[in-house]
C-alpha cells in the first residue's frame, strides 16, 4: 500500500497517457503505423532501461544488450506459436517468463564475463552479442520454427496497447523501487567506487550479477512484446547497431536517470521514425552518418554522459 | 593421404588469413599499450587500405610497389586524423575509459556509413582486381599460389621491420617508455602527443597493409569488410596479451588458423561464434594473454 502512496502521481499521469492513447487508437487518430511507433517506443524504453541498470547504474559496460532482447523475442514467439496461445493473460506470462529466460542466460553468462571491467568487459559482450546473432541465424538448424537467417514469421499479434502500456509501467516501477532500495544504493557505490564499496562489505559480484540479470531481464520481456507487435522477427532486428540504439538513448538520457530514459527512448525513436518519413529514401542512409557524430560530440562536450550531475571518478 | 594434404592445405590457409590478422593486431595492441584503449575504428582503417588500394590499381593503375606504398600512406594518414579529431580532445579532458570506447565505436560507425554513400563507396560488393596473375605451385602435399608467398613475405618484412623501429631506434625506446608509464615519460622530455600520433600512424600503416593482402586474397570488398577481421584481430590481440608485439602476432595466426579450420571442418556459419568462444575460455583461464605477466588489479 505504502508505495502505491508514494508512486500516486506517476501512477495517474500514467493514466491519463493510457486514457488519452486510448481516446487516439478507438478513434483511429493515428494511422496503424504510428500506433506500432509507439508502442514500439514503449517497448525500447523498456530495454533501454535493462541498460541504464546495467550502465547507467552499476557502470557495467555492456555492447551486446541487443542480444538479450533478441534472446527474449524469439524464446516468446517460439512458446505462443508451439503452444498456440491467444489470450492476453498467457501473454503477460509469457512475457515473464520471456524475461526470465534472458535473465537465465545473463546470469550464466554474467558469472565469468563481469569479471572483466570497462574495455574487456565491452568486448567480451560485443562478442557475447554477435555470439547470439550468430545463433539465431543457424537457429533453424535446430528448431525449424525459429527460421534462421530467413526470419522467425507467423508470429501472434497479441501486443495490444493495454499489455505493453501497462506491463511496461509495471517494469518502470518496479525498477524505481529497486533503485531507491539497498540494492540500487549498492549499484550506484559500484558505478562510483567498486574498491571502496567491497571495503564496506557490499558482495561487488553478486550485486553486479543482480544488475546484469536484472537488466537483460527487462531486455527480454521487453523483446517478448516486440516479438508479438511487428509479428516477425529477424536476426538483423538484434545486431551490434541496435545495441548502439539502446546506448545511445541511454547517454542521451543519462546514465542512471529512468525518466531520461523515458524521454530519450521517445526523442530517439521519433526521430528515427520522423527521418524515415520526411528523408527521401536515398538520403535515409544518411541517418547512420549523422547518430555516430551526434555520439561523438556529446561525448567531447561531456564525457560523463549527458544530464549526469556531478562527475563519477 | 588424402585427409593429410587437406589439413595441410587448410594449415596454409590458415596462415595466410592469420598473418593479416597478425598486422591488423599490432595496431591494437600498440595503440592498447600506449593509451590503454581499444581502438575501435581501427578494422575501419583496414577497409580503407582496401579500398586505397582499389582505386590506386583502377583508376590509376599504379605499379603494385607503388600501390602497397601509397595505400599504406593513406591509411597511415587516416589513423592519424582519426586520433587527432576524435580521440585526442578527449584525452585532454582526461575522460574516462569508457568515453573514449564509445567515441570509438562513434568513429567505426561513422566511417562505415559515411563511405558507404552512394556517392562515396557505395554498399556493395566490389570485386577487387588481382594486380597480378595468380599461380599456383603444387609441392605434392599442398598447392601454394603466389598470394600466400607475397601475404608471408610482406608480413615477414614489416615484422622485422616493426622489431627494428621499436627495439633500436629512439622513437622505439620513446614507445616503449610511454607504454611503461605515461606520466614518466613526460617528465624524461618525451613529446607523448608526437609519440602517440606516430603510434596510431604505425598501425594505421600496417592495418592498410592487411586491407591489400585481404582483398588480394579474397577480392571482393565492401565498407563493413572491415568489422569482423577488426574484432577478431583484436581478440588476437587479448589471446597474446594485449600491449605485447609478439603476443599480437602469435594470436593473429592462432585466430587465423582456427577460423579456416573450424569453417573447413565443421560449419562455416559457425566459425564467428567460435572465435568469441575462444576468447571466453581464454580471458577465463588466462585473462592477461599467453604472453601476459603483469595481472591488473585496481
Amino acid at each position: 500500500m505504502r508505495l502505491l502512496l508514494e508512486i500516486r502521481k506517476e501512477l495517474l499521469f500514467s493514466l491519463a497517457i493510457y486514457l488519452l492513447l486510448k481516446v487516439f487508437f478507438i478513434n483511429d487518430i493515428f494511422s496503424e503505423y504510428i500506433e506500432q511507433v509507439i508502442l514500439y517506443t514503449i517497448i525500447i524504453v523498456v530495454a533501454s532501461l535493462g541498460l541504464n541498470i546495467i550502465y547507467g547504474f552499476t557502470g557495467q559496460f555492456s555492447l551486446g544488450h541487443a542480444g538479450f532482447y533478441g534472446l527474449g523475442a524469439y524464446f516468446s514467439a517460439y512458446l505462443t506459436k508451439t503452444f498456440s496461445i491467444e489470450s492476453g493473460l498467457l501473454f503477460i506470462f509469457i512475457i515473464l517468463l520471456s524475461g526470465a529466460f534472458s535473465a537465465f542466460i545473463a546470469y550464466l553468462i554474467g558469472i565469468p564475463i563481469l569479471k572483466f571491467r570497462d574495455d574487456f568487459l565491452a568486448i567480451a559482450t560485443l562478442g557475447l552479442g554477435i555470439l547470439i546473432r550468430n545463433i539465431l541465424d543457424n537457429s533453424d538448424r535446430f528448431i525449424e520454427t525459429l527460421g534462421g537467417s530467413r526470419g522467425f514469421v507467423g508470429i501472434n499479434s497479441l501486443s495490444g496497447l493495454e499489455i505493453v502500456f501497462f506491463v511496461s509501467l509495471f517494469f518502470i516501477l518496479i525498477s524505481k523501487n529497486i533503485i531507491y532500495s539497498k540494492y540500487g544504493l549498492f549499484w550506484r557505490t559500484i558505478r562510483d567506487d567498486e574498491t571502496a564499496s567491497s571495503s564496506i562489505g557490499i558482495n561487488t559480484t553478486n550485486i553486479k550479477l543482480l544488475a546484469f540479470v536484472y537488466g537483460c531481464f527487462l531486455a527480454g520481456s521487453a523483446g517478448a512484446m516486440y516479438a508479438h507487435l511487428y509479428t516477425f522477427l529477424h536476426p538483423s532486428n538484434f545486431d551490434f547497431l541496435k545495441s548502439v540504439d539502446f546506448l545511445v538513448i541511454v547517454i542521451v538520457g543519462g546514465m542512471g536517470s529512468i525518466s531520461g530514459t523515458i524521454i530519450a527512448g521517445f526523442l530517439w525513436v521519433f526521430i528515427i521514425e520522423g527521418l524515415r518519413i520526411l528523408l527521401p529514401p536515398d538520403i535515409l542512409e544518411l541517418r547512420w552518418v549523422i547518430i555516430p557524430v551526434i555520439l561523438i560530440i556529446i561525448m567531447m562536450w561531456k564525457p560523463y554522459g549527458l544530464m549526469i550531475k556531478k562527475k563519477v571518478i | 593421404m588424402e585427409t593429410l594434404s587437406y589439413i595441410l592445405q587448410q594449415l596454409i590457409n590458415g596462415i595466410q588469413l592469420g598473418a593479416v590478422y597478425a598486422l591488423i593486431a599490432l595496431g591494437y595492441t600498440m595503440v592498447y599499450g600506449i593509451l590503454r584503449m581499444i581502438n575501435f575504428a581501427h578494422g575501419d582503417v583496414f577497409m580503407l587500405g582496401a579500398f586505397f588500394g582499389y582505386y590506386l590499381i583502377t583508376k590509376l593503375s599504379l605499379p603494385v610497389y607503388l600501390v602497397f606504398l601509397l595505400a599504406m600512406i593513406g591509411t597511415a594518414l587516416t589513423a592519424f586524423t582519426i586520433e587527432k579529431i576524435a580521440y585526442r580532445p578527449l584525452r585532454k579532458k582526461s575522460a574516462p575509459n569508457i568515453s573514449l570506447l564509445i567515441t570509438a565505436v562513434g568513429v567505426s560507425l561513422f566511417i562505415e556509413y559515411f563511405f558507404s554513400l552512394k556517392i562515396l563507396f557505395s554498399p556493395d560488393y566490389i570485386a577487387f582486381p588481382r594486380p597480378f596473375e595468380v599461380e599456383s605451385y603444387d609441392l605434392k602435399f599442398f598447392v601454394i599460389t603466389n598470394i600466400h608467398i607475397l601475404i608471408f613475405i610482406a608480413t615477414f618484412l614489416s615484422l622485422i621491420g616493426l622489431y627494428f623501429l621499436i627495439y633500436k631506434t629512439r622513437q622505439g625506446k620513446a614507445m616503449r617508455a610511454l607504454a611503461l608509464d605515461a606520466e614518466m615519460a613526460k617528465l624524461v622530455g618525451i613529446d607523448t602527443e608526437r609519440i602517440i600520433s606516430f603510434t596510431f600512424m604505425l598501425g594505421g600503416a600496417l592495418a592498410g597493409l592487411g586491407g591489400i593482402l585481404y582483398a588480394i586474397a579474397y577480392p571482393q570488398i565492401n565498407v563493413f569488410m572491415g568489422v569482423m577481421p577488426g574484432i577478431k584481430s583484436f581478440i588476437a590481440a587479448v589471446l597474446g596479451g594485449i600491449g605485447i608485439i609478439h603476443g599480437a602476432v602469435l594470436g593473429g595466426f592462432i585466430i587465423g588458423i582456427s577460423e579456416v579450420f573450424v569453417s573447413a571442418f565443421l560449419s562455416s556459419t559457425l566459425r564467428d561464434g567460435f572465435i568469441f568462444l575462444i576468447l571466453f575460455i581464454f580471458l577465463l583461464l588466462r585473462p592477461n594473454g599467453l604472453f601476459g605477466k603483469r595481472i591488473e588489479k585496481v
